[in-house]
């Protein structure tokens, strides 16, 4: 029997895989000593976990144990680095670059630090989500330090080509950081490699527990420093201080170990019901896929039916599908997606837009019964929507002049 | 976010969904709202020229669900007033009676704005002054 309702938003945060939790379980009763105290095996235990930890997460991007920091997740990984870097090479210049379609964790980041008065450029992307490498590196100045570009997006899914722009970087010499919050465990990511410099990433994303995240600062050709944001006691080298979260941390590890082992079969199984929901839902009229689909993460699939409205659609089925939407009603802001919008979509079809993320659990007969239910949904929607009859009446919706708003 | 049970009942079961010919005198089309705001609503009446008396109400939403309830809700309520009882419409009913939280009162007075625009099409189609709109709270 199928059981209700289904999780389709994988990319918001994913359960704990249940071999995760287990491994957390003693670390908050018998084990659950302070890492840092050395004086006692409690702490020693503690230590120990946290050390083991470090190896299997640093293990998924192929990096040294001693090049992890451990942080409270993507979004403090993201300022550590960005502020970090730009604190620490302040000398050298106080130019960053990025891109327009990062998460807000990279672009509220860049704001507050042209608050503090340094100079930013955002990158556009183009209407597959993609940047112009050339236009990257034309961006760069003798004062720029810090490249930061996502290495997939966690609307859209595009993923960015990291060892290119690793090779702009070298030969500027510019510290490359990247967010690979969306895929990190998903796809390889290997920071040697692709020669990255700083990358964020997230447990929670991840089939591990929320809270617990780590920045990656490479320690070799070159040596990256960042500046502290959090001070106290010292915790990673002084990189990140407070507290370990040892279970957290314990749970991280166990997570990116699984993902690395079941990386492979994961994206294939994830990718072949990907596409066939993907395929399934274009049969409908007038539906588009967000983002460029050959360059794509193998488990999201974002897609604008267009005449309807997202949130609309989605109370059609949400209490049994779960999956978000780029529409301004599903935020506070009541703006639609700025990342759809980045891609040149107009706001209709940004309204338009749902996310479907799958994930580890997500079964055919999930995917099956979401094509039938979405393909519902969508016809009885449109049946409503003046914008459709007016479509099939053959006018062009937006040659009509709208009462300003 | 929770729906009430109001709009949910409405959305689930939408009144008076469908189109009136818009080319006769006795129908009046409200045609508001824009997509890139992600509401756009189409309210038709249907009136008795003798009585001055709505007879048949329609309407098309493409809007999110409270959107969709609110103008439901609204051809539901037009449908055997006068056009002068049906002038006097105020948003804040539609808010009252579907519970609707503060971020949807823009579909209430995207509904009123509807029932209104229609109400002046039939009046200035019929050789009759349009009625004054206040301005609208949101937009
Ligand atoms: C690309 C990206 N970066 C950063 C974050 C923030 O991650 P966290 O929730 O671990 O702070 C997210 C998740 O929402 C994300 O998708």
């Amino acid at each position: 029997m199928l059981k209700l309702p289904i999780y389709l938003d994988n990319s918001a945060t994913t359960p704990c895989d249940p071999r995760v939790l287990e491994a957390m379980l003693p670390y908050f009763t018998e084990r659950f000593g302070n890492a840092a105290s050395r004086s006692h095996p409690f702490g020693w235990i503690g230590e120990e976990a946290v050390d083991y930890a470090r190896e299997q997460v640093a293990k998924l991007i192929n990096a040294d144990p001693k090049e992890i920091i451990f942080t409270s997740g993507a979004t403090e990984s993201n300022n550590l680095a960005l502020k970090g870097v730009y604190e620490m090479y302040a000398s050298k210049g106080n130019h960053i670059i990025t891109i327009t379609t990062e998460h807000k964790a990279i672009l509220d980041t860049c704001k507050h630090i042209e608050k503090l008065g340094g100079q930013v450029t955002y990158i556009r992307v183009n209407d597959e989500g993609e940047i112009d490498l050339a236009e990257l590196e034309s961006a760069i100045t003798d004062k720029t330090i810090l490249i930061s570009v996502m290495y997939a997006n966690n609307e859209i899914g595009v993923i960015h080509p990291i060892k290119e722009i690793a090779a702009i970087c070298k030969r500027h010499n510019v510290l490359l950081h990247t967010d690979a919050t969306q895929a990190a465990g998903k796809v390889p990511v290997d920071v040697i490699a692709e020669d990255i410099h700083l990358l964020s990433f997230t447990a929670h994303k991840m089939y591990g527990p929320k809270g617990v995240g780590a920045l990656y600062v490479r320690r070799k050709n070159p040596r990256v420093k960042v500046t502290a944001q959090m001070d106290g006691g010292g915790h990673e080298r002084s990189m990140r201080s407070g507290t370990m979260n040892v279970p957290g941390i314990v749970g991280f590890g166990v997570a990116c170990e699984l993902s690395m082992k079941e990386m492979h079969q994961d994206a294939e199984r994830l990718s072949k019901l990907r596409n066939k929901l993907e395929s399934s839902l274009l049969k409908l009229e007038e539906s588009y896929v967000n983002g460029n689909p050959a360059h794509r993460l193998p488990h999201i699939s974002n897609i604008s039916f267009k005449y309807v409205e997202g949130e609309g659609l989605m109370m059609a089925f949400n209490k049994d599908i779960a999956v978000s939407s780029g529409s301004a009603c599903t935020s506070a802001s009541l703006e639609p997606s700025y990342v759809l919008k980045a891609l040149g979509l107009g706001d209709d079809l940004a309204h338009s837009s749902i996310r479907f993320s799958l994930g580890r659990f997500t079964t055919e007969e999930q995917i099956d019964f979401t094509i039938q239910r979405l393909t519902e949904a969508v016809l009885k929607l449109r049946e409503l929507s003046p914008l459709w009859e007016m479509f099939k009446e053959g006018i062009d919706v937006n040659k009509i002049e709208w009462a300003a708003h | 976010m929770a729906y009430s049970e109001k709009v949910l009942e409405h959305y689930e079961h939408p009144k008076n969904v469908g189109t009136l010919d818009k080319n006769k005198n006795t129908v009046g089309t409200g045609l508001v709202g824009a997509p890139e705001c992600g509401d756009v609503m189409r309210l038709q009446i249907e009136v008795d020229p003798e009585t001055q008396t709505i007879i048949d109400a329609k309407f098309k939403t493409f809007g999110c669900g409270s959107a969709i309830a609110s103008s439901s809700l609204a051809t539901e309520w037009l449908k055997g007033r006068t056009l002068d009882d049906a002038s006097t419409l105020d948003n804040m009913d539609i808010v009252e009676e579907l519970a609707l939280p503060p971020v949807k009162i823009h579909c209430s007075v995207l509904a009123e704005d509807a029932v209104k625009a229609a109400i002046n099409d039939y009046r200035v189609k019929n050789g009759l002054e349009p009625i004054l709109l206040k301005e609208s709270l949101v937009h």
